[in-house]
């Protein structure tokens, strides 16, 4: 068991690391990592949940507006966009914040095509990231709670006296 | 008689077989038959004639008679003479003459029989070249000789019979013409064959329509293929021109594009990479394909597969190539986003495979963890006070004793903690996710402060003792708390299962051992360290299993001694997390040994300021400079304790005593002959030690006991500043242990007094929420405003010491929120928000309109766009810029700057 868990905990590292690597994420996710302590244990996962959250939205609200017969409101796609530029850019979120500033310039541009283009990137983009720190997190759940039970009899007798 | 008979007989039979054989008449017959007409040739027959002349010439013999009597008669014969010579010449010239003509047409019949043999010969076809051996050769020849003459022959019979007549010629024109007619004949079938012939084949001369017609359909096919084909097909010449295109892009024409080359038509990206590799092709001379995007103006941004195959004249020469291209735009997009899938897929698969192959697990282990956690956490935070609030008390002014006592709890409490973290770094090795620091420590330092801390809480009567042999550098580098925590677990192990005698710890350098890893550079050195006492040992049979998680020696064992067998499995564990190896040798009844070696690399003693600071207050409160090179302590219990429940916390309870003279032998003596009279001067305290608390249980029987201090008197000066050093440098641990503890305290204070306020003005949440947790750790608060109005009215109702400022937000934006915050400061009020259409809400402060005195520092978040350049930051009045996204090194020095 002991080796499951270290076996898990490295590939979890690797897929972490896979995620850097292929540019999903960059430092600013670390650096929310590193906000996270026992004060708020759950932090990262709460930014994450209101970033994807705000990541539906938002796209939601751009597609609706691209999707507009006549006059596309650009101004209001870009207010969306630059919301969820400022989003991704928070939680370190490299792709999408990618999408978004090419994005941002297609909507400046009031190039059409180039928008609905860039808004299924950005969507298959951040459902992507969204699956994959989905398995990150579920991992992560696994291998935190992967300490043996012995540990926890342990605990008992030492601490607590019982057997 | 009989011979003679019987001859005769043989011979009659002779004569009969013979006669048989040769049936004479037949032969003679025939021979007669022949030989009687053969002679009977044109010379017989002038004999005959010539005889039948002498018959009349019988007168002549007469005639001299007849001279004798006439000369008439003479005359008369020479008359006759002359007459018949005359007659016979005339018939001699007559018959040559005959001879001749009948030679010739002999001669000629038998040239024409030759060539109507001929004829035959090649009608019937007979083989003239087949024979090849000679005598074959010969005895065809003879064949043919013999059927020539057997020709000849029945011309000759007929000739015989006919010859020189007109029959015979007409017979013979007869067969000639016989002959002809059969000729004829032959020839008028072959004629009739030939027609035939002729006919079938104007007859098949259909299915070859047939054929260019079907021909014609498979062109037009083809044809139909190579213009709706999706495929661009072109022929080009070795300048790469283009000398036919099928299905070209539509808006070109012709002329567009024939003669010219693919960067004469085209512009744009991909274009000169296609011109490239077709040229490469014509060079290479071998037919290729690749993948090419083009990125035109004519049909924007499409990738194409294209084979090229450079072409031959006869003289293998290469004069041009042929050209296909594929749009393959979607396919190549599909499978970049297929390959992706598959990507993730396989990824997704693997973790899947993961989680299911330990899903059992977890379910126990979760609620196991969860409670863990839970509980360590709980049990952490109010020790944490307890040990922070003693920390506390121990920089107020106490007295000797109460410092001890302090002390005391302190280090207990810092074991009890120790504890605690113990159970959760084994779950922490046995993840895989303990971390080892690398800090410096003095070993000689750790063996007696643990030495110290064991005889702290020591009851029994044992003497507790430390060699470092000299060679042990004084400075190494290795995670001291581990190291620490490995010799307090073997060292309370040794002292729960020895009853008398010593327990003591050794450590000397050692060469590198064959186990040691690669990675090991020559700075380290390897310490081998002995744990040993003169306890009860450990019987052969229990050692294998002795470092197994909550196996003890034996059943009996741990009845009688408690624990939880955890420690030596911690203690394994952790060396060799650190590279090392942990052993043991024991014998029953005579004591065991615990040996592990380590690696540690060799620090200077002198260069690191941090080291300084560590050992700082050590060095103050330590008259001894030798301290850190001493290589031998001994501690004894020297003070008795009392345990007595609830009863009140009077003194020390413990004194450990250390001696520093040159010969522990003597030592040893001088203190191992004293204790049986351990008596008196009792000042007892109630020890909860936690760090010890299952033994401390285990021995809560003797409570009562007594220690006396046999030494009472002789509580030196040495003794003294012993405990005194101990007590600092346990607190100096103590401060590194804690320190997160204490500092979050101080933080907590610091922004309850100084309490600055800050302003963050942002529209995104999740931004929001980062900033706040980063300004959380930092140890502050903010308010938070959505936008500019917001902002303007936060800082309208009360003053702030910072205000962070995004600059693109909805309503208003940071730029302008801060130039009207800037007007304010100026004037004094809100005009030109006003004026600028924002919504302020109006409130009896208004009236007061003060001023405020000082510039609020606002400091921009940007996104580093063109469009929020940091010079339009500043020139908006803004102090200062971060750059997103925001991290805590960014808002810590923002912080530094602007509130410190």
């Amino acid at each position: 068991m002991d080796s499951h868990v270290a076996q898990l905990q490295m590939q979890y590292r690797n897929y972490i690391l896979s995620l850097y690597q292929q540019g999903f994420l960059d430092d600013q996710f670390t650096e929310l990592k590193s906000l996270q302590d026992d004060g708020s244990p759950d932090f990262v996962a709460e930014v994450l949940s209101l970033f994807f959250d705000d990541c539906v939205k938002l796209v939601g609200n751009m597609a609706r507006a691209l999707d507009q017969t006549g006059t596309v409101d650009f101004s209001q796609v870009g207010a969306n966009v630059h919301q969820l530029k400022g989003s991704s850019s928070s939680v370190g979120a490299k792709r999408v914040k990618g999408l978004c500033i090419n994005f941002k310039e297609l909507c400046e541009a009031k190039n059409y095509e180039g928008c609905v283009r860039c808004l299924q990137q950005v969507d298959i983009e951040y459902k992507t990231l969204k699956a994959k720190l989905q398995d990150m997190f579920n991992v992560s759940v696994i291998i935190v709670h992967m300490n043996p039970v012995s540990v926890w009899d342990d605990f008992n007798k030492i601490i607590l006296g019982k057997e | 008689m009989v011979c003679e008979m019987e001859t005769d007989q043989t011979e009659e039979m002779d004569v009969e077989v013979l006669s048989s054989m040769w049936p004479e008449d037949v032969g003679t017959q025939a021979d007669n038959q022949f030989n009687v007409e053969k002679p009977a040739g044109d010379s017989d027959t002038l004999k005959e004639v010539d005889i039948a002349e002498k018959r009349t010439m019988a007168d002549l013999k007469r005639l001299p008679e007849l001279l004798n009597t006439t000369d008439q008669g003479s005359s008369q014969l020479t008359n006759l003479v002359r007459q018949w010579e005359y007659m016979q010449d005339h018939a001699v010239r007559l018959l040559r003459e005959e001879l001749k003509i009948l030679t010739k047409q002999r001669e000629e019949a038998e040239a024409k029989e030759l060539k109507i043999i001929e004829e035959h010969n090649f009608e019937t076809e007979e083989p003239e070249n087949v024979p090849v051996l000679d005598e074959t050769s010969h005895l065809f020849r003879r064949f043919r000789q013999k059927k020539r003459d057997e020709l000849v022959d029945s011309k000759r019979v007929v000739i015989d019979e006919e010859f020189d007549t007109v029959a015979y010629w007409k017979q013979k024109a007869l067969s000639l013409e016989k002959m002809l007619e059969a000729s004829t004949e032959r020839e008028r079938r072959l004629i009739e064959k030939l027609n035939e012939s002729l006919k079938t084949m104007e007859s098949h001369s259909a299915p070859v329509e047939e054929l260019t017609q079907n021909l014609k359909r498979a062109e037009g096919f083809l044809h139909f293929i190579l213009q709706n084909a999706p495929i661009v097909m072109g022929h080009q010449d070795k300048d790469l021109r283009y000398l036919f295109i099928y299905n070209k892009f539509p808006s070109l024409r012709e002329q567009d594009i024939l003669g010219k080359t693919d960067v004469e038509i085209f512009h744009g990206g991909g274009v000169k990479e296609s011109q490239d590799f077709k040229r490469e092709v014509l060079e290479k001379g071998k037919a290729s394909k690749r993948e090419i995007t083009f990125e035109t103006d004519l049909f924007g941004s499409k990738t194409f597969l294209i084979y090229v195959e450079p072409v031959y004249n006869k003289a293998r020469e290469k004069i041009g190539i042929n050209y296909m291209g594929m749009e393959v735009t979607d396919q190549v997009r599909k499978r970049e986003k297929m390959a992706k899938l598959r990507e993730d897929n396989a990824v997704r698969k693997a973790m899947e495979s993961e989680l299911t192959k330990t899903i059992h697990i977890t379910e126990e282990t979760m609620r196991a963890k969860q409670m863990l956690a839970t509980m360590s956490h709980e049990i952490r935070s109010p020790l944490s006070g307890v040990v922070g609030m003693a920390e506390i008390l121990s920089t107020t002014k106490l007295d000797k004793e109460q410092r001890q006592l302090l002390n005391v709890m302190i280090s207990s409490g810092d074991l009890v903690l120790q504890l605690i973290n113990d159970i959760l770094d084994l779950s922490k090795v046995e993840s895989g996710v303990m971390k080892l620091e690398a800090t410096k420590f003095r070993p000689r330092e750790v063996v007696k402060h643990v030495l110290q801390t064991a005889a702290a809480s020591l009851k029994k009567d044992l003497t507790l003792e430390g060699n470092i042999a000299d060679e042990v550098p004084i400075l190494v580098v290795g995670d001291v708390l581990r190291i620490r925590q490995i010799l307090t677990n073997l060292i309370s192990n040794a002292i729960k299962f020895t009853h008398q005698g010593k327990v003591g710890i050794k450590l000397k350098v050692i060469s590198e051992p064959s186990f040691a890893s690669e990675e090991q550079n020559e700075t380290s050195v390897w310490i081998c360290c002995d744990v040993y006492d003169t306890g009860i040992g450990i019987p052969e049979n229990a050692l294998p299993c002795l470092f197994k998680k909550y196996m003890q020696a034996s059943a009996d064992h741990a009845r009688k001694y408690g624990g939880t067998g955890l420690g030596l499995a911690i203690c394994k564990q952790l060396v060799e997390l650190m590279g090392g190896q942990l052993t043991v040798t024991s014998q029953v009844n005579a004591g065991s040994t615990f040996t592990f070696i380590l690696p540690y690399k060799v620090a200077t003693s002198d260069d690191h300021s941090d080291d300084q600071e560590e050992f700082s207050d050590m060095v103050d409160h330590q008259p001894e400079p030798d301290d850190t090179t001493e290589g031998y302590f001994q501690f004894k219990p020297l003070l008795g304790s009392i345990y007595s429940n609830g009863g009140p916390v009077i003194g020390n309870n413990f004194l450990p005593h250390k001696v520093m003279l040159t010969s522990p032998v003597r030592i040893i003596n001088g203190f191992g002959a004293e204790p049986s009279n351990n008596t008196g001067q009792s000042e007892t305290v109630q020890v909860g030690n936690g760090g010890y608390m299952d033994e401390t249980r285990q021995n809560c029987p003797e409570s009562g006991h007594e220690y006396g201090n046999g030494n009472g008197g002789c509580s030196s000066k040495e003794s003294e500043s012993c405990s005194s050093s101990q007590a600092s440098s346990e607190g100096g641990v103590l401060e590194m242990e804690s320190e997160i503890t204490v500092s979050s305290s101080k933080e907590e204070e610091k922004t309850e007094t100084s309490k600055p306020k800050i302003l963050l003005v942002e529209d995104n949440k999740i931004n929001i929420m980062v900033a706040k947790s980063m300004m959380k750790q930092l140890g502050y608060t903010m308010d938070i405003a959505n936008n500019g109005v917001e902002a303007i009215n936060a800082v309208k109702e009360s003053s702030f010491d910072l205000v962070l400022m995004d600059v693109c937000m909805p309503v208003l934006d940071g730029l302008k929120a801060t130039r009207l915050i800037r007007s304010y400061e100026e004037s004094g009020n809100w005009d030109a928000a006003l004026e600028a259409g924002v919504d302020i809400k109006t409130s009896e402060n208004d009236q007061t309109c003060v001023p405020p005195t000082n510039r609020l520092p606002i400091v921009a978040m940007t996104a580093n766009t063109l469009a929020e350049s940091s010079e339009e930051c500043y020139a908006n009045g803004m102090d200062s810029f971060i750059s997103k996204p925001v991290t805590l090194q960014k808002l810590k020095e923002c912080i530094q700057q602007y509130l410190q």
